[in-house]
């Protein structure tokens, strides 16, 4: 069976990877890319651990087929972090301790970078709809949309 | 939003209850921990399970030769190669567990008992082949009769799961056989007395759907077994000691042969100190000589892995005018799933403990049902019979005209009240969640139309139990702590804190991690609220052993006797007068380690007695769209006694995880059957948790009655949480509508339809 | 073991030539997120993967006519964060916000969720009540075709072998017009809709509702025009009197089934009580009140 060869950028270095059609980008970063940080919860897209960002835009990594990442720019939680400098939604989530388990704040923090950049100064309300595609079992959720907030604030520079 | 924390006893300390940031932090938000599924060895193969299509079957063969066959297929299993296990109920009554129950848990033998059940299973060299495979084993079933809901199952011409099943705790002992395992009875007083002396008498039946743990982590596992017959497993477990000790039983292995790995953990709630894939995934490994990972569909999570339980209760509540509740019974039956082992006995404890009733009955029955057997689900059992509990207490106080928190107040349990099941409470704490309550401004603030408030309690044992903690200095004076217990939610850094807090030192010295299964002492699970306490104690145990040391060595340093040295503030200090002022740090006494004896190295291990209970009490304000029956939570507050908050970020976040569970119990969350007994429903879109814009935040309050048996006062503080939360709703939902729903989930349609049906009787 | 091959045509033609050639066994990708799930789950197994993402047609948005163009393949999150869409069209807007999480939307495109033809679609009754045309391509050429009459039931749509949807025509709007969409699910987010209304209203220059569309989602094998709904409406205020027999009107067009996520009795209720509140929403943004 053929495989494709695929050329992408991910997290700014380029990258090449062999692939079935059937498999997802997700199960590409996981298992040929050993980039175990994308985590799957369901495989259907209605949990949100698996996401991603491709060309900016914020994806289920679960509903798109490593085929089609031929030519794009994928950003992971492996990228978010400069060197050793955290992120500040990043450093936030530890302050406020907005992670229990931890297996959903991979997701969480890609999803909530997203919004960051196209609102950096979102409502209570517009970070909750944000991030309504991304399950949390363990937290409630409060003290996540606290750090989001917070990180908001930090990042506007106030 | 800084949480409210009420103490009720001052002692100074540096860092407990401060907010440090958790040591595993950083590997979880830059994607590099390490959980179940994110292992791999040179070699692995992927092993894949087959589940049943029926919901009860007989397994009349199994013909593998065709997967067998397939390219790529390196191992096919079934039960044929898990050795058989004798019948026998093992260990306290309430936890029981039965490896002839369990081994058929993990691989179906006779029959298929649920859809879902494994029933054989293969490893391949890519998921796709191994999924591939299972398409080709052919299972020559006789689907059988099914039955799901309890009602229904503990009916005399109910289908049977076991032909030879007679109900144990009844005499005289049942002639003919049934799907009731268990029934077990409290009593206190007398309980007709009781109800004759009583005003007034409310009497409500409820019935509540199962519903998951809903971790967003699959089960997941890789296992090597070596031809040396060594076994090594990486495991998201809530206690990799129980996986080992459980998988060795299962296959028949020698538990020092087996090591297990605690990888970082996705999520348990309780559903993950049982095991699944880990056997399977064993047996593969022995019989293909590679390693073999197994992750779970999410589907399969579903189908295959323990809820809790589904019930339908009977509460009667006889009080008097001047609201003293003289008499309780209560009559709860829970589905166990496939095999027994429901958390009833938990459930007919818990449901009256927070209140002193002078006349009690508590019965309750384990029945087995044609689903998957029901795992443990935060303080198992109590927040189902709360459910029937408070909201029985809610429509008491509104028959006789009293407030519902001071209804509760007056009859509140306290240290000295007698339970039900024997002994006497012997901790105080719960009335300071009441008065928490009723001093918060929202008690009374005005509500709108449509809008209404509910309040309900709840309790839970919390347990004690083996824990194992070791304590190291280095070579420079940072020290590591290492203990056997699994850390789901921020364990880690309690511990650093704890253990930092005894020595004297920064939080930043010391180090915490989690042993494996082969470095430290047995660990009982993570858990029934019991790691901060447990292990928090064992911690300190090992860390005051330390300290000895630490003394001794300086007593050497010194020529001094070692009566003469006392630690303090993380140095020792000669108190000989005669000596002038010496002292010298840990780091100096360890600089000297090795001329005064050698590494300085301590461990501990309990079986931590004189746990406290939880007690929570909570308030919920909800709007109804009476057009639509759509409830929208518009504030929750969780107060609850936690002793005293090691570190008061997670124990938030323990409250406010439990309540949006609880929350999700409550509105949306119930498993959805067929005619046929097939879950409709095995995904997160049509099985519905909470999604964060579902909710306002929760608000905390952590009253702190300390724990006296306890080094720094925790009281566990995991689980109580979710006990009162699904009543607090139905309550609300009572206030706003003038209608009392007694069936969970409290769904739109069900809203819809108690306002539909008429005006309130 | 069964191979799935996958294609990237640049042009509509070569994707119609390989939909044609492959006899039924293709599927085209677009968001995928219908498609991978089905594939996942064992539903479908087709042998080849035409992805149309490459095709400029039917990946643009533009004004036509005075109207609105928008490619099949163009994401939910494109569409809603195009300005003269999401101005133009709040309700079909609003509609497409529904189409699941924002990762979802990022890759989903509402003309998958037209061809998937689940009846509870989101989009599909906020269409419907626009009046949006859906342009077909195939062997045989194109053809124009209303979005009410594209899906035939669950799963099914008038689609021949060969051909695929390449756009959508959203007629140019007239003043005193606005449109909503509303749905009711468990949950804020992240449901299948139990039922799906949308409205769209022209009002004259005396506030005389002078053209109504509704369309109903869920409640049947597929998504449902109630002309006799519109009835209702036109020539009147829109006033409370008016929005009774609509609603009515919208109930009793409802032939839904029981399932997991409603029953018979409940969305026909419920599709009653939407009805009214979108044409309320509608009747407030012809009016000029946002």
């Amino acid at each position: 069976m053929a495989k494709h060869h695929v050329s992408a950028t991910l997290n700014g270095d380029a990258v090449e990877f062999l692939c079935e059609t059937q498999q997802t980008l997700l199960e590409v970063l996981r298992d040929e890319l050993q980039l175990t940080g994308t985590k799957e919860g369901c495989g259907t897209g209605d949990c949100g651990a698996c996401s991603v960002t491709i060309d900016g835009r914020l994806v289920c990594s679960c509903l798109v087929l490593g085929v089609e990442a031929q030519g794009k720019s994928i950003q992971t939680i492996e990228g978010m972090a400069k060197g050793g400098a955290l992120h500040p939604l990043q450093r936030k989530f530890l302050e406020h301790a907005a992670l229990q388990c931890g297996i959903c704040t991979p997701g969480i923090l890609v999803a909530a970078r997203s919004l960051l950049e196209r609102n950096p100064d979102p409502t209570e309300e517009e970070v909750r709809f944000w991030l309504a595609g991304n399950l949390c079992r363990c937290t409630g959720y409060n003290k996540i949309i606290e750090a989001v907030l917070d990180a908001a604030h930090e990042m506007r520079g106030n | 939003m800084d949480a409210k924390v009420i103490k009720h006893e001052e002692i100074s300390l540096k860092l407990v209850g401060t907010r440090p940031v958790r040591p595993d932090g950083v590997p979880k938000v830059t994607g590099l921990a390490r959980y179940g599924a994110d292992f791999a060895l040179p070699g692995m193969l992927w092993g894949s399970i087959l589940r049943s299509p029926h919901a009860h079957a007989r397994i009349r063969a199994i013909d593998t030769s065709k997967a067998q066959a397939l390219p790529g297929v390196k191992a096919v299993l079934t039960c044929a190669d898990f050795p058989e296990q004798k019948f026998e109920f093992i260990g306290p009554e309430r936890v029981a567990v039965n490896f002839w129950h369990m081994t058929r848990n993990v691989m179906a033998r006779e029959k298929v008992l649920y859809e879902g059940h494994a029933v054989a299973a293969v490893a391949a060299v890519s998921r796709r082949v191994a999924d591939e495979a299972l398409r080709l084993i052919e299972v020559d079933y006789e689907p059988l009769p099914h039955v799901i809901d309890v009602d229904a199952a503990m009916r005399p011409d109910a289908p049977l799961l076991f032909e030879d099943m007679i109900t144990r705790g009844v005499e005289p002992v049942p002639s003919k056989p049934s799907n009731i395992s268990k029934r077990i009875e409290f009593n206190l007083g007398d309980l007709a007395a009781g109800f004759a002396a009583a005003d007034e008498i409310v009497e409500m039946n409820f019935k509540t759907a199962p519903v998951h743990q809903g971790y967003i982590e699959p089960h997941a596992c890789l296992a090597r077994y070596d031809s040396d017959g060594q076994l090594e497993i990486w495991a998201a477990s809530q206690g990799h000691f129980v996986v080992r000790a459980f998988t060795a039983r299962l296959l028949n292995m020698n538990i020092g042969d087996v090591l297990v790995h605690p990888a970082e953990i996705g999520g348990g709630f309780g559903g993950k100190t049982v095991i699944y894939v880990e056997p399977v995934a064993a047996a593969l490994s022995r019989k293909t000589g590679h390693p073999v990972k197994i992750m779970m569909s999410r589907e399969d999570v579903f189908k295959s892995t323990g809820p809790t339980s589904g019930a339908s209760m009977t509460v009667k509540l006889g009080v008097k005018k001047d609201g003293r509740i003289v008499a309780a019974d209560g009559v709860f039956k829970f589905q166990a799933g496939a095999f027994p082992g429901s958390p009833v006995m938990n459930a007919t404890m818990c449901g009256f403990a927070p209140y002193n009733i002078p006349n009690v009955r508590s019965v309750g029955y384990d029945v087995v049902s044609n689903r998957p057997k029901s795992a443990a689900y935060r303080a198992p059992g109590s927040p189902i019979s709360a459910f029937a509990v408070e909201s029985v207490m809610d429509a008491a106080a509104t028959r006789i005209g009293m407030d519902p928190l001071q209804f509760r107040l007056l009859n509140a349990a306290r240290a000295g009240t007698q339970t039900a099941w024997g002994p006497k409470h012997a901790h105080d704490g719960y009335v300071e969640t009441l008065q928490a309550l009723l001093s918060h401004p929202a008690y009374t603030a005005p509500l709108a139309k449509n809008q209404g408030r509910g309040v309900a309690s709840g309790f839970w044992f919390n347990n004690g139990g083996e824990s194992c903690a070791t304590v190291h200095v280095n070579e420079d004076g940072s020290v590591v702590v290492a203990t056997g217990s699994m850390d789901i939610g921020g364990s880690r850094a309690s511990m650093a804190i704890m253990a930092a807090e005894t020595l004297g030192i920064a939080y930043e010295s010391v180090r915490s991690t989690v042993a494996d299964t082969g470095s430290i002492g047995y660990t009982h699970v993570t858990g029934g609220s019991r790691v901060t306490f447990a292990t928090g104690i064992a911690v300190v145990e090992a860390c005051n052993k330390v300290i000895v040391e630490l003394c001794a060595r300086a007593a050497m340093i010194w020529d001094v006797a070692k009566d003469a040295v006392l630690w303090k503030d993380g140095f020792a200090r000669c108190v000989d007068e005669g000596k002038g002022k010496l002292e010298l740090s840990l780091k100096a006494i360890a600089a000297k380690r090795a001329v005064t004896g050698g590494p300085i190295v301590a461990e501990a291990a309990v079986n931590a007695g004189g746990a406290a209970p939880g007690f929570a009490s909570e308030l919920c304000e909800v709007e109804v769209d009476p057009e639509t029956g759509s409830v929208k939570i518009l504030r929750f507050i969780v107060a609850q006694d936690v002793g005293r908050a090691i570190h008061p970020s997670y124990v938030e976040g323990q409250l406010q995880g439990g309540v949006v569970q609880g929350i999700g119990w409550a509105l949306n969350e119930e498993y959805i059957y067929d005619a046929a007994g097939h879950l409709q429903n095995a995904g997160f879109l049509d099985y519905r948790i909470p999604v964060a814009s579902d909710l306002p935040m929760i608000e905390t309050i952590l009253v702190e009655v300390p724990n006296p048996n306890h080094p720094f006062g925790a009281k566990g503080a995991g689980e109580v949480n979710i006990v009162p939360a699904m009543a607090a709703v139905a309550n609300a939902i009572n206030n706003a509508i003038g209608r009392r729903l007694t069936e969970l989930p409290m769904s739109p349609p069900k809203v819809l339809a108690a306002l539909d049906a008429g005006p309130p009787s | 073991m069964s191979e799935v091959l996958y294609e990237a045509p640049k042009t509509l033609d070569a994707a119609v030539a390989l939909l044609a050639r492959a006899q039924g066994q293709a599927r085209v990708l677009a968001g995928g997120t219908d498609l991978l799930i089905q594939m996942r789950g064992g539903r479908l197994a087709p042998g080849l993967l035409v992805d149309i993402k490459h095709i400029p047609e039917v990946r643009a948005i533009a004004g036509e006519n005075g109207g609105l163009r928008f490619g099949a393949a163009v994401s939910c999150m494109e569409l809603v964060e195009h300005a003269e869409f999401a101005r133009t069209w709040p309700g079909l807007t609003e509609a497409v916000k529904l189409i699941g999480s924002v990762q979802v939307k990022g890759r989903a495109t509402v003309g998958g969720n037209l061809c998937n033809a689940s009846p509870a679609a989101d989009s599909v009754p906020a269409l419907i009540a626009a009046g949006a045309l859906a342009r077909i391509v195939g062997p045989a050429g194109s053809r124009e075709l209303e979005v009410e009459a594209f899906a035939t039931g669950p799963g099914k749509t008038v689609l021949a072998q060969g051909e695929m949807l390449a756009s959508f025509l959203l007629p140019r709007r007239a003043p005193h017009s606005g449109d909503a969409y509303l749905r009711f699910t468990p949950r804020t987010e992240m449901d299948i809709a139990v039922v799906g209304a949308g409205v769209n209203l022209t009002l004259d220059e005396q506030g005389i509702c002078r053209q109504a569309r509704l369309g109903l989602g869920a409640v049947a094998e597929r998504a449902l025009l109630v002309p006799e709904a519109a009835a209702a409406l036109i020539g009147t205020k829109v006033d409370a009197e008016a929005l009774k027999h609509f609603a009515a009107a919208a109930s009793a067009a409802c032939r839904p089934i029981d399932d997991k996520r409603g029953t018979k009795a409940f969305r026909i209720k419920i599709a009653g009580v939407l009805a009214r509140r979108a044409a309320e929403i509608a009747l407030l943004r012809a009016k000029g009140n946002h």
